[in-house]
C-alpha cells in the first residue's frame, strides 16, 4: 500500500505523519513537494500534515489550498482518493473547499498545546471503524486557529449525516458544537485539529492515534 | 492604479480579537467603545488602466484567495 504526505514550506508534522504511515503500512510514504503538480497514481492515501504552511500568511492554510498539488489532490479526491488533514492540514482542506466551514482564531486567543480528550461521535466511517462509538481517546492538540465555524445550515447537515466524527470532551478553542473532526459527504476526505500522528508511540504518551491510521488503511 | 481591499469578519461571526481590543479600550477609560472588529487591509499596486475591469479582477482575487467568504466579507476601493 503506497501512501503519501504533502510537504509545504513550514509544514512541521510531515515527519510525524510519515512515521505513523510507515508504522501502519510497513512502507515508507512518498513525500510530495507543494510545487509538484501530480499525486502519483499508485498512491491510495494522502496526508496533509500539520504546521504553518506558507507561514500561515493571509489565513491559516489559505495559500497551501491554492497550490498546484492541492488542485490535483482535489480532482483525485473527487474520484475517491482517501485524504486526511491534521491541524494545518484540516485548515488547508477547509480553505480548499474539500471540507465545509472554516477554522478561526481560538476563542480564548491563546495557543493551546496539550493532550485533549475526544469522543468518537461516529465509529462508522472509514477513518474510525476500529474505534467503538462514544469511546474516548486522547490526542495532543497544538494550535492557535482551531475554532471551527460553519453556518447553522451546514452544522445541521453535518450532524444529520453523521459527519461530525470527533468531538472535544472539554472544548479547548470554542469550536461550534465541540467539533474536533469532520468527514466529507462521500466519506473519503477527513480533517481534524488534534494530532493522531503524535499519538502512535507509548513513549510519546499514548497510542490512541494508531487505530485511525489502521482504520483508513484497512478500508482501501 | 491602487486597489485597497478591506477584509473583515461577517456580522454574526464571533471576533475574539475585536472583543479583546474593545475590552482593552474600555479598561483605558474609553467607555464609549461598544465593540470593535479587527480586519485587514491589503493594498494592491495594479498595472490596470481601466477602473471597471480592474474592480472586476480584484473581486475575483477576493473570491479566489484574499477573503474566506465562509467567514469574511470584503470591500474594494480604487485609487489613481
Amino acid at each position: 500500500m503506497q501512501t503519501a504526505v504533502i510537504v509545504f514550506p513550514a509544514s512541521n508534522c510531515d515527519r510525524d505523519a510519515a512515521v505513523a504511515l510507515e508504522k501502519v503500512t510497513g512502507r515508507v510514504p512518498k513525500m510530495i513537494w507543494h510545487r509538484d503538480t501530480e499525486i502519483p497514481s499508485d498512491v491510495s492515501f494522502v496526508v496533509i500534515p500539520g504546521g504553518f504552511s506558507y507561514g500561515d500568511y493571509l489565513r491559516s492554510g489559505a495559500m497551501a489550498a491554492r497550490s498546484p498539488i492541492v488542485s490535483d489532490l482535489k480532482n483525485k479526491a473527487e474520484k475517491g482518493l482517501a485524504v486526511a488533514g491534521f491541524c494545518n492540514g484540516f485548515q488547508v482542506l477547509t480553505e480548499a473547499g474539500m471540507l465545509p466551514g472554516a477554522l478561526m482564531r481560538n476563542k480564548g486567543l491563546k495557543f493551546v498545546c496539550r493532550p485533549e480528550k475526544l469522543k468518537i461521535n461516529n465509529a462508522n466511517t472509514r477513518f474510525t471503524s476500529r474505534y467503538a462509538d462514544n469511546s474516548e481517546v486522547t490526542f495532543p492538540v497544538a494550535h492557535h486557529d482551531g475554532n471551527y465555524f460553519a453556518d447553522d445550515a451546514t452544522l445541521n447537515k453535518l450532524e444529520k449525516e453523521g459527519r461530525i466524527v470527533f468531538r472535544y470532551a472539554d472544548n479547548p478553542n470554542g469550536s461550534a458544537q465541540d467539533i474536533a473532526g469532520i468527514v466529507n459527504e462521500a466519506g473519503n476526505v477527513f480533517g481534524m485539529m488534534p494530532h493522531p500522528e503524535r499519538a502512535i508511540d507509548p513513549q510519546h504518551g499514548g497510542t490512541d492515534g494508531l487505530d485511525l491510521f489502521k482504520s483508513i488503511i484497512e478500508s482501501i | 492604479m491602487k486597489a485597497i481591499v478591506y477584509i473583515g469578519l461577517k456580522p454574526g461571526v464571533l471576533d475574539p480579537q475585536g472583543r479583546a481590543i474593545a475590552r482593552s479600550l474600555n479598561d483605558l477609560g474609553f467607555a464609549e467603545v461598544n465593540s470593535a472588529l479587527q480586519g485587514k487591509i491589503i493594498e494592491l499596486d495594479l498595472s490596470s488602466e481601466e477602473k471597471t475591469e480592474a474592480k472586476q479582477r480584484v473581486e475575483q482575487m477576493c473570491e479566489k484567495l484574499l477573503a474566506n467568504t465562509v467567514i469574511e466579507s470584503y470591500r474594494i476601493e480604487l485609487r489613481d
